[in-house]
């Protein structure tokens, strides 16, 4: 009992930020159709950026409250979003109406130049968060749960929850939905399509930062190359829920973290990814709709 | 180029090909024994991506089974390299069917995420089983050898790639014309279209999986008594990228294209020594600069028409230009 609660919670921290992430595929790909491969690296992106304003603002390893914390996930979020938007207005742009595999390949050749150049810029080996996490906690039914894994989910659902009231009720979430159903329409009818395209790579691009930064302070270790198998798990989250769903990307997110971990517990960790992505390869042939989303096969 | 001159051409080629080990030095030599597995494996990736149109980002998985193939045969049971290449072959057709079947229904961006899929699984599986030798790979792997000669040196090695080689430029251009290439290239601009004129997409888009697999193994198990160890790192993620840009760089579907890509993306690096951490990264903004101003590569493909066409109708058979708007257009609202 008390492992089973133990892994479904450990799962739970890892699904929320497969969440996070697996949101700005969903969103992107409901909008303009485009798997973007260099999002797990916008995840590293933040987990870095977020690692050089700890470094130069708190400094020291008690950190400066909570209150600094925030302050550093909020401006990380604000950074890395409007690197997604520079992305999406020099890359992807201008490929809107290319062929497919144009674009695909211009997101590889972004993921590259990402990686790469946070290597030049922050080095190869992993570098020590400068944070140092309590791991205090309260035990429940005999699993050991800490204040830092109540508070990561906490903040984790605080954002989806954002996001979903932002979609819902605002007009510019109104907007984002219509051009996912027709963009030429929604060209028509005034809609500034390219400004809500920008727009949804920024909330796209600032979730996948939030989750890296807090995936930093949480492992406490990052590495230029932790977006790759990352982002394909996201990815992977994101089918399993439906992708151009967002509900379904939380869902398949939380899904994917928590059956992960119990994959983890019963094969072994080094089967770990092996678990991942088969789980997405029989989703894609057995229900390639995912648990809420819409038509993937080019044709039945 | 008229055909003649086409043809000296290549055959110069050929020549400096042959007569370079005595011009170059051990170094030299190497990398152009790399660039000589590049040409092979980007042209098997060509019958895939550039051919068919279908997004393989596991490419690399292939190139793994081939060697793994060779060098577990070679090592455990005593095989001969020459017997192990059509077992290779025949297991890397398999292990195409087997990840093509499946998920040639899926849309080509599902495609791409699921090949990328197969290849980490691979290279999972290679990492965690006792047969390949887990994390420290497959190592003593023995020379081949013709007859009584064995070849151990590395000229004898950029022979046999050279003659690899060839066959493969050989084999995919003639594939590329034939009947089936045609039918290739059909589904890839317009699958509905292919489909109405009789031409079966799901066994077509099988047959470029399974070919472009058993080149792939070729190389891999040329690789394998060419190194002589092999270890899961070599069949990365980043390797099967690499090829993909030798494609991408040369041009889909071009065949002096992709072997000008393949030579360019292992002598590029050698050229680039000083830079050497930003590569990758020059690799990656010249993966979006070629997808941004010049999409049909450095040496596009040109649809042959019979001998004796117009050049006009030559030029406008040429992929790329400002015609394709319309056509890119209608393949958005297909979208």
């Amino acid at each position: 009992m008390d492992i089973l609660v133990q892994t479904l919670a450990d799962g739970l921290v890892i699904g929320a930020f497969y969440s996070l992430i697996a949101l700005g595929y969903t969103m992107v790909f409901g909008i303009i159709k485009l798997l973007n491969f260099a999002h797990g690296d916008l995840y590293m992106l933040g987990a870095f950026v977020g690692y050089t304003l700890l470094s130069v603002l708190g400094g020291d390893s008690s950190g400066g409250g909570l209150m600094g914390i925030l302050i550093v996930l909020l401006l990380t979020m604000v950074i890395v979003g409007v690197i997604g938007m520079g992305i999406e207005r020099v890359a992807y742009r201008p490929l809107l109406l290319a062929p497919r595999l144009s674009i695909l390949i211009t997101a590889i050749g972004v993921s590259l130049f990402l990686e790469n150049g946070s290597m030049i810029v922050w080095g190869a080996q992993y570098q020590v968060y400068p944070l140092q996490l309590s791991h205090d906690g309260i035990s429940l039914l005999g699993a050991k749960i800490t204040y830092v894994q109540i508070g990561l989910v906490f903040i984790s659902a605080l954002l989806m929850l954002g996001l979903h009231l932002f979609i819902n009720r605002s007009l510019y979430g109104k907007a984002m939905r219509a051009i996912a159903l027709d963009q030429t329409a929604c060209h028509l009818m005034g809609i500034h399509v390219h400004k809500v395209i920008g727009l949804t790579f920024f909330i796209g691009a600032s979730l996948a930062a939030g989750a890296g930064t807090m995936a930093g302070a949480y492992y406490g270790t990052v590495n230029f190359m932790m977006g790759f198998v990352i982002g394909l798990k996201a990815f992977t989250a994101a089918v399993l829920g439906g992708i151009g769903s967002i509900p379904g990307a939380m869902l398949g997110g939380l899904l994917l973290g928590m059956m992960e971990t119990a994959g983890t517990f019963i094969f072994g960790g080094s089967w770990k990814d092996v678990v991942a992505f088969s789980l997405l390869i029989m989703i894609l042939v057995l229900k390639p709709t995912g648990i809420m989303g819409e038509k993937v096969t080019e044709r039945m | 180029m008229n055909p003649s001159r086409k043809k000296i051409a290549v055959v110069l080629l050929l020549a400096v090909a042959c007569v370079l080990p005595f011009l170059s030095n051990n170094y030299w030599l190497d990398v152009a024994t790399l660039a000589l597995f590049y040409v092979v494996l980007a042209q098997g990736l060509n019958v895939v991506v550039g051919f068919a149109g279908l997004l393989d980002l596991g490419y690399a998985a292939f190139f793994a089974v081939g060697a793994y193939t060779t060098g577990i045969l070679m090592t455990v049971y005593q095989w001969s390299f020459w017997l192990t290449l059509p077992v290779a072959m025949v297991f890397a057709a398999i292990v195409g069917v087997i990840i093509g079947a499946p998920t040639l229904r899926l849309r080509s961006d599902y495609l791409a995420i699921v090949t990328l899929g197969f290849g980490e699984i691979i290279r999972i599986l290679a990492i965690n089983l006792t047969i390949t030798g887990s994390a420290s790979g497959i190592y003593g792997i023995p020379r081949p050898s013709i007859g009584g000669y064995v070849l151990g040196g590395q000229i004898d090695f950029y022979y046999l790639n050279l003659i690899i080689a060839v066959l493969a430029v050989v084999a995919v251009k003639r594939l590329g014309t034939s009947r089936i290439g045609r039918a290739w290239m059909y589904i890839r601009e317009d699958e509905d279209a292919a489909e109405a004129m009789g031409i079966n997409r799901i066994n077509m888009k099988l047959l470029a999986y399974s070919i472009g697999a058993v080149i792939g193994s070729l190389a891999g198990s040329v690789f394998a008594v060419k190194m002589s160890a092999i270890a899961p790192l070599s069949f990365s993620f980043t390797q099967s990228i690499m090829i993909l840009l030798a494609v991408v760089l040369g041009g889909l579907g071009s065949i002096p294209g992709v072997v000008l890509g393949a030579v360019l993306v292992i002598a590029l690096p050698e050229l680039l020594r000083s830079v050497e951490d930003w590569r990758y990264l020059i690799f990656g903004a010249a993966l979006v600069a070629m997808m941004l101003f010049r999409p049909q590569g450095l040496w596009p493909a040109r649809y042959e028409m019979k001998r004796g066409a117009r050049r006009s109708k030559t030029e406008e058979a040429t992929e790329g230009g400002s015609g394709n708007d319309v056509k890119l257009d209608n393949e958005k609202c297909n979208a």
